[in-house]
Formats: C-alpha cells, structure tokens, sequence
C-alpha cells in the first residue's frame, strides 16, 4: 500500500513504453519504410507507396495488435494462475493449457478430415479453433485443478503440467502420423507460433475472446486480492470460493485457449510477465497488477516480434524461439534464488 | 475419539480457551462454528440468527479468523495484510474508503505493530506475524473472533504477550475471542471461561469452577502428567 500515485504514474509509464514499442514495432520488418512514411500510412491513408500503404495497414497492423492481445492475455492468464495455485512457477505453457489447447488444434486441423463434410466445413472456421482450443485448455486446467487439490507440493502439481504436455504432445504425434502431409504442415507450422497472417477478421474474433476472459479477471480482482490469504481467509472473508474458481477457470481457458488458437503456443510469456513486473513495480494488489501485467505482457511480446522479425532482414524467427530464450532464464533464476517459491 | 455432544454459549467481551489433546477436534470444532467448514451436525446461533441462514458475506462482518499454516502471500506487507481485514466491506474492486483506512490504523496501532507495519510477511518473526494476523482479523471488526492456535511456534514469552494481547482486546473492544490452545496453564490465569474438551464429551466454566470439579485431572493420563490443584499447574510425575 505505498502511496497510489507511484503506481499510477508506474502504470503511466508502462503505458507510455506500450505505445513506443508499438510505434518500433510497426516501424520495423523485412521491407524497411521510413518512419514518416509509417505515420503517413497510419493516420492519413494515403503513404506515399501503396504497398507500403498495404504492408503496413493489412500485415504489421494486425500483427501488433495480435502480439498486444497474445502477449497481455497470456500474461493476465499466467497471473490468474500463480494467484489461484498460490504458486509463483504457475503459467499457461508450464502447467500444460497450451498443450492442451494445441490438442484441440491438432484435432481440428489433422482429426477433421475423420469428421467428414459439414462438419469440417464448422471446425475449421476461426470459431471452431478457438472453442476447440480452449476447451482443451479447459480440460487440462481442471485436471491441474484437481491434482492441486490433492498435492499441495508446488513441484508436484508442475509435473503434472508436463505430464500433460507429453501426454498430448503424444496423442498429437499419433493424429500426426496418420495426417495427409499438407495438414501435417498446417499444424507444424502452426505450432511454431506466430503473431502474423492474422487477418482482422481473426484479429476481432480474437479481441472478443479477449475482451471475455480479461473483463472476467477484472471483475474478480477483489477475490484475486482475498485469495493471497489462502482459500480459508477468503472463504471467512465473505467470498464464494466455488463460484470464484469456476470464474477464474473459465478466464484463464478462454485466454490461454483463445491465443493458443490464432497464435500457436507461446511460451513463457504467461509465466514470466508477472515476475518481472513485480520487479518494477513491487505490488501484489490486483487492482495495480492486473493492468500493469496486461501492459508488461503487450511490450514484452511486441519486443519479442520486433526480434522475432530481424529487421531488415527477410527472415522471420519462431516466436516461441525468441520468448522462450527470455522466460527459461526467468523460470532458472526463480528456481536458484534464496527466497524461492516465496509467493 | 472425537468430542460430541457439545453444547456451549459464549458471550460478548469473554476471552475463552478451547482446550484438549491433540486430535480431538479443537480445530474442527473452530472451523465449524467459524464457517470455513460445514457442519456435521447441530445449529450454530450468532446474535440470535442461525447461522445456516447467513451468507458468507454476512458472517464475514460477524467472525474473523486467525488460522495457522495458511499459504498465504508472505509478499505482502503487514500493513496489505491488515488491509484485506476490509474486504467484506470494500466496494467491488475493493477500494478503502476513509473510515476503512482508519480501521486499519486502529488495528495496527491496538496490536502496536506500527513501526513494523510496511514490513514483509517474509521477514516477520513467528511472534511478529502472529500478531499481524491479529490485527487483519481486528481490521474485519466483527463481534466473534476466532483464532486456531495462535501460539504454537511461539517461545514463552511471545506465547504469553500473545495471550495477553488478547485478553486485552477482549476487554477493550467488547468481542467474544475464541481460541484453542495447548497452553493449558497460561489460559488457566488468563481467561474468563475455558471450554475442556475431551472424547467423552466437553467440560466448561471459569478456570476456578473447573479446577473445584476436578476438570483437569483427566486430561492427560494420570501415570505421566498431574495437576496440582494449589499452584493451579501440572507438573510431571516423577
């Protein structure tokens, strides 16, 4: 409870950093445009070339705003579940939602062909990846859930998380093997992540499942801020900890779910957002956090895509590269230092 | 093994001890009338209301707790800890209103953890953080409060200041405290009632009527442990 105002000017800034990166972020890609051009094309619609003019609105624009919504969503899930687990190591990727929202994907994109026509034609819409994905997430998280509720040992319940990854990375490998080739590459491409070739109709469904699950972490902050006690506390603070728990379930799926979908799995964003912006800002108020994640989570993923793109370069990295080369470290040293698995 | 049967009243500004040997519900019994775990059997009534009719946010603003062994946050402050006492009646997002922060302040200063307020959980002693729950039970400001062994891992001297602690807020702040203790002879000098309980079923009463029934003397085992009526002690066969 310092004083709110350095937060908020904390979370001004944090802003303001968004906004910047923002701008480098459009800025920068495989065909250099001037920066004067970048605003030209942005807010008068008529840059000076129309490809330019096409690169920028129609591929660096979507790509943006997909890392803003893919990079706070999984941070703001990650957050939902160290809270939840009262477990500092919890995350999207680490305790397996991403692997089971790539089940689902894998379903779709290699198991439609078994489903024959209509249904398919439903499945592989955007919707039908996003719903199946998140219930794949739904579903590992539940059974997180219950594992947590019988092992109250931090590293137990992480190594359930990768338990559950093997176990559907091995039914994916098995879906793999019986594929055509070209949805064999759909889904390895797929799963190497990628915030681009999303179009703005993907990036609208996107945001509304964003929208859904992040205004449902909203509403619960002041439960989030209970849970820090443990569930006896906030069960005698007047809390309804079943209704909670399904609540914060069901935002974490549709983020985690949701993003998994449209951007492959991404690791360690979910896990590592919410530990370095308690090194900023030293806080475990939900009502400070939960902004200040969402916009640590957008920065750090357009940061991760400006690398991601080598700049000037007509090649492009795997996300999941670049984000795992700055969360392992994170989850290493949460590991090793003194006062670990301090909540 | 399991005391049953118990029926007991408790009443505004008493300081009362739930006594016993290990597992014989002392904690189950806290946790029952306190809410955090269903009862099994029997009506619990708080202000002439039976509890089965409260919501959890009404019995928020009637019982607080103090448990022991919580996984809470040891990244917050004390003063972030107190806070939380709040919640029952924060807004949605749960802002402190003006009154809330005084609150707050009444609790840290009656407990007189003030220089230690902006103090970690993490870096707090046994003793320091026992009265830091203390305090966020006091911000909750309910008429019950209800504390599960707030002095194990305590010394001597921080178990008694505890004990003390309470006593005082007992009669200061008019509410009923309620805790279970193994510190037997400490809650003999200190507490207005003493709740006995054992598997055959509870004693209760001011130390003085218990010692004069001759409450104590089957507690433990007699080959081992005696209590001595005069010194209003047990003391080891020897």
């Amino acid at each position: 409870m310092q004083s709110t105002r350095t937060y908020k000017i904390s979370l001004f800034v944090l802003f303001l950093a968004m906004v910047a990166v923002w701008f480098l972020n459009i800025s920068l890609g495989s065909v250099s445009i001037p920066f004067r051009e970048v605003i030209a094309a942005l807010f008068t619609a008529e840059g000076s070339k129309e490809s330019w003019q096409y690169i920028i609105m129609d591929y660096r624009m979507p790509k943006a705003m997909t890392s803003v919504l893919a990079g706070s969503g999984l941070a703001v899930s990650g957050m939902l579940m160290q809270t939840m687990f009262r477990n500092p190591l919890a995350g999207p990727y680490v305790l397996g939602l991403s692997s089971g929202a790539s089940l689902g994907v894998a379903l779709v994109l290699m198991g439609a062909s078994m489903f024959g026509g209509i249904a398919s034609g439903i499945l592989f819409s955007s919707w039908g990846l996003v719903i199946a994905s998140s219930i794949g997430s739904l579903l590992v998280l539940l059974a997180v859930m219950l594992a947590s509720i019988r092992l109250k040992d931090t590293m137990a319940i992480l190594i359930i998380g990768l338990m559950f990854a093997s176990l559907s990375s091995a039914v994916v490998s098995v879906l793999a093997y019986f594929s055509p080739a070209a949805q064999l590459q759909q889904y390895v491409f797929w799963s190497y992540g990628s915030v681009g070739d999303l179009s703005w109709n993907e990036v609208g469904i996107l945001s509304f499942f964003w929208f859904l699950g992040t205004g449902i972490a909203i509403f619960s902050i002041k439960n989030l801020n209970s849970l820090l006690l443990g569930e006896q506390y906030a069960k005698s603070l007047g809390m309804n900890i079943g209704k909670n728990r399904a609540l914060l379930i069901i935002s974490t799926s549709l983020l985690a779910g949701s993003i998994t979908a449209f951007a492959g799995p991404i690791a360690f964003i979910g896990l590592a957002v919410p530990h370095l912006i308690r090194q900023v800002i030293p806080v475990n108020d939900h009502r400070i956090l939960l902004p200040a994640v969402i916009l640590g989570g957008a920065i750090l993923m357009l940061l991760c895509d400006i690398v991601a793109q080598l700049p000037g370069s007509g090649h492009t990295l795997p996300i999941n590269a670049i984000t795992s080369l700055v969360g392992a470290p994170v989850v290493i040293w949460l590991l090793v230092r003194k006062r670990k698995f301090l909540f | 093994m399991i005391a049953s049967g118990i029926n007991i009243d408790i009443n505004e500004g008493e300081l009362v001890a739930v006594i016993g040997i290990n597992g014989v519900g002392k904690s189950t019994f806290l946790r029952t009338i306190s809410g955090v775990q269903p009862a099994l059997d029997g009506k619990i009534i708080i202000n002439q209301k039976n509890r089965k009719n409260l919501s959890a946010a009404q019995l928020a603003t009637l019982i607080s707790l103090v448990l022991t062994e919580q996984p809470l946050s040891k990244n917050l402050s004390i003063l972030e800890l107190v806070a939380l006492g709040r919640q029952p009646y924060t807004n949605w997002v749960g802002s402190l209103s003006f009154t809330d922060r005084e609150k707050v302040r009444d609790a840290i200063g009656l407990v007189k953890i003030e220089e230690i307020q902006h103090k970690k959980c993490f870096e707090l002693s046994d003793g320091q953080m026992q009265k830091a729950l203390i305090a966020r039970a006091l911000a909750q400001d309910t008429p019950i409060m209800i504390l599960d062994e707030p002095t194990s891992h305590l010394d001597m001297y921080h178990k008694a200041q505890v004990l003390q602690l309470l006593k005082k807020l007992s009669s200061e702040t008019k509410k009923a405290i309620v805790f279970a203790t193994h510190e037997i002879n400490l809650a003999l000098q200190l507490c207005d009632k003493l709740i006995l309980m054992q598997p055959d079923g509870i004693q209760q009463g001011s130390p003085q009527e218990l010692i004069q029934k001759g409450a104590f003397e089957s507690i433990f085992p007699a080959d081992l442990i005696l209590f001595d009526p005069k010194t209003q002690s047990f003391k080891i066969r020897t």
